[in-house]
């Protein structure tokens, strides 16, 4: 179903590749991926629609379509990206594009929790080391990012990145894909079903 | 770390294993899915082999890409009818209740599941969709959820999460005439910001949230969202049970008052405790209008946009963007900007109360000229009950297009789009650039009744000169 194209697969650990940044803050979803390109019963598609109106407004200004950035893999943005729309169109579109990691001063709930059930580490940062990361990638700046140690090498330095610990353990075993994960507890589910007051007594619930 | 709170005895409840990363698995007991969120969720399942664990546990319903001024089939968007036809096929495969068009049932998918009694307490929910969070109105847990978690609920009723916080936001005194729900999580997002919400659900409380209507509460938890919570709650008391009752899902007979003890049990606790709590003084809203991009960028309407230095400097950034986008200046007042576009529906504002209050505004008055005026009903129930009680002849007489039920241009999946840089009055909950099917369009936040009246005198004004005459 997804084409040719081969996202994040199994254990990640590394990330390497050149950052681009994106200022401002509360970019939504909207923004991200438009409503118009939701209607798709996959998401193949979507990787050359990113942030498309942004990018028409700014006629070939953008970062996502500067030259310096093509390739680029880490995105780096301000806070409280990814608000609004639950939409995994939005990360799909971001994946499709090429991004692997994402480094922002924070993110908002939904779309941080679609990022890591398709394979997106999410790092914060504070404002002022932001910034500063911003400045450089704008120059040309390629991390390696330990995703176990969370940070973000360069040849001459280092970076402190966060992220929730239980993202970080779910990169580091393959978990973020979790499918297989929740169904190992298949009788712990079973026997949950039977302790729910409301399954018991609703017997019109399926009318 | 909070206890003893409706968050906390659902959450508990529900947990059913904590998984080796840290994070908690947690049961779904209800699960709601539409067109645009769950084709790849399917698909996802006949990739990995996997059959729907729990078919009962989920309700399927159509809302977002529904044209609303002509509903036949096949739809004249083609990628419309793709993902309608995909949505039909998915649920006949997996043996899924699916409540389509001309069912009687179907709508909005937070407007269908309350009033169907599939909402209630206790339980926790969730769906490809960020407003989710209505249905905490009623004393559940629930939130938004990706394609990919839409995908495991499918597969095994089950989600790996982090347990949120719980701020109480405590609305002392209660709201004056002509001030909504609305107005009141407007105003709460305002207040707060629009990411203050990030890692905690909220529990509204109060004498002013204890005096709304069910339909009024499901307004306020429906925005939990805009403000950055993924969830949002109200402890449920006899305003819910009294709504439930009798609806074609709830408990019946005995299993009613079994119910109805359980539901009672569930309350915070007095003595719960809370991660953060905060006061909003309820008499103190006006009617509220959003001037920018985001909900949280909000005045009253007897207020002036601010200026940058009226702000803080986290949010001085984002402001600077919307002067820009909305052709607005700083210090210039909201009263009286002139409107393109009215539209009253949505999943925050699209039930049938909200109709009521607005075709009171409307009875008697038309539809400034140059005005776009029109509603869509939140489902199909909303729609029969409106008409049955006339509403729609004086929308209609005024000069609004009555419409059939979807989302509609609260996203403009649908052909209901602005064109250029119009300007709307929306019930709806979203001012994002672009939310509403044009690039440059521009989006206007209020109350229903405050559409109403902006439809009326084809520019933002106050509800309250209408009350009064």
């Amino acid at each position: 179903m997804t084409g040719d194209f081969f996202g994040p697969q199994g254990k990640i650990k590394l990330i390497k590749g050149r950052c681009i940044s994106l200022i401002g803050d509360d970019i939504d979803t909207d923004r991200i991926i438009p409503a118009r390109f939701l209607k798709c019963v996959t998401f193949d598609s979507l990787g050359s629609a990113v942030f498309e109106d942004d990018r028409k407004d700014l006629k070939g200004k953008h970062p996502f379509d500067l030259t310096i950035n093509k390739n680029s893999s880490i995105l780096i943005v301000n806070s409280n990206f990814g608000c609004g729309s639950s939409r995994e169109h939005a990360p799909q579109a971001l994946l499709r594009w090429g991004i692997r990691a994402i480094i922002g001063e924070s993110f908002a709930e939904i779309f941080y929790s679609n990022c890591v059930a398709i394979g997106i580490p999410c790092f914060t940062m504070d404002k002022i080391s932001i910034n500063k990361i911003q400045e450089m990638s704008e120059k040309g700046l390629i991390f390696d990012i330990d995703i176990s140690k969370a940070e973000a090498r360069t040849s001459e330095s280092k970076f402190k990145l966060e992220i929730k610990s239980s993202s970080r353990n779910m990169f580091l075993s393959g978990e973020w894909d979790a499918t297989s994960t929740l169904l190992n507890n298949s009788d712990l589910i079973e026997e949950k079903i039977k302790q729910l007051p409301y399954v018991q007594l609703n017997e019109d619930f399926s009318k | 770390m909070s206890q003893y709170t409706l968050f906390d005895k659902v959450w508990d409840l529900h947990k059913v294993a904590d998984l080796p990363g840290g994070s908690s698995q947690i049961f779904i007991g209800l699960h709601l899915i539409h067109e645009v969120t769950s084709p790849q969720a399917f698909g996802a399942l006949k990739d990995k082999n996997l059959n729907v664990k729990f078919p009962s546990r989920t309700v399927a319903t159509v809302d977002h890409i529904v044209p609303t001024d002509n509903q036949s089939r096949p739809f004249k968007d083609i990628l419309a009818e793709q993902m309608i036809d995909t949505l039909e096929k998915n649920c006949a495969d997996h043996k899924i209740r699916f409540f389509n068009i001309g069912s009687g049932s179907q709508g909005i998918v937070h407007v269908v599941a309350p009033e169907l009694g599939l909402t209630q307490p206790g339980m926790t929910i969730a769906c490809g969709d960020s407003h989710t969070s209505t249905h905490g109105a009623f004393g559940s847990i629930a939130f938004g959820i990706g394609t990919s978690q839409v995908r495991d609920v499918l597969a095994s009723q089950t989600l790996a999460m982090n347990k949120l916080k719980v701020r109480k936001i405590f609305c002392k005194n209660k709201l004056t005439d002509g001030v909504y729900a609305k107005d009141l999580v407007l105003h709460i997002i305002n207040q707060l910001g629009v990411k203050a919400g990030v890692g905690f659900a909220y529990e509204f409380a109060g004498p002013a949230i204890s005096e709304l209507s069910m339909e009024e509460r499901m307004t306020i938890c429906n925005m939990s969202i805009e403000g950055g919570a993924r969830c949002g709650y109200i402890n449920p008391d006899e305003t819910t049970f009294d709504y439930i009752k009798e609806k074609k899902c709830s408990p019946k007979n005995q299993n009613w008052h079994l119910a109805v003890k359980w539901w009672k049990s569930l309350v915070s606790e007095e003595n719960a405790i809370y991660d953060d709590e905060i006061i909003i003084d309820a008499a103190k809203v006006e009617p509220t209008v959003t001037w920018g991009i985001t909900p949280g960028q909000s005045v009253g309407i007897n207020q002036k946009i601010p200026e940058l230095n009226d702000l803080n400097k986290d949010d001085q950034f984002i402001a600077g963007e919307a002067y820009e986008y909305m052709g607005f200046n700083p210090g210039q007042k909201i009263k009286n900007t002139p409107i393109d576009v009215c539209f009253i529906g949505s999943c925050t504002n699209g039930r049938i109360s909200d109709l009521r209050v607005a075709s009171k505004i409307v009875k008697g008055n038309k539809v400034a000229p140059h005005i776009k005026a029109f509603v869509v009903p939140g489902s199909e129930k909303v729609a029969k009950e409106a008409i049955h009680e006339g509403l729609d002849e004086i929308f209609i007489q005024a000069g609004f297009q009555w419409r059939e039920p979807g989302c509609s241009m609260c996203l403009a999946m649908n052909p209901d789009k602005l064109k250029g840089n119009q300007i709307s009055a929306s019930s709806s909950n979203r001012n994002f650039k672009g939310r509403q099917g044009s690039p440059n369009g521009r989006t206007l936040l209020m109350s229903p009744a405050m559409v109403a009246a902006a439809a009326i005198s084809g520019k933002v004004c106050d509800v309250r000169d209408f009350l009064k005459k």
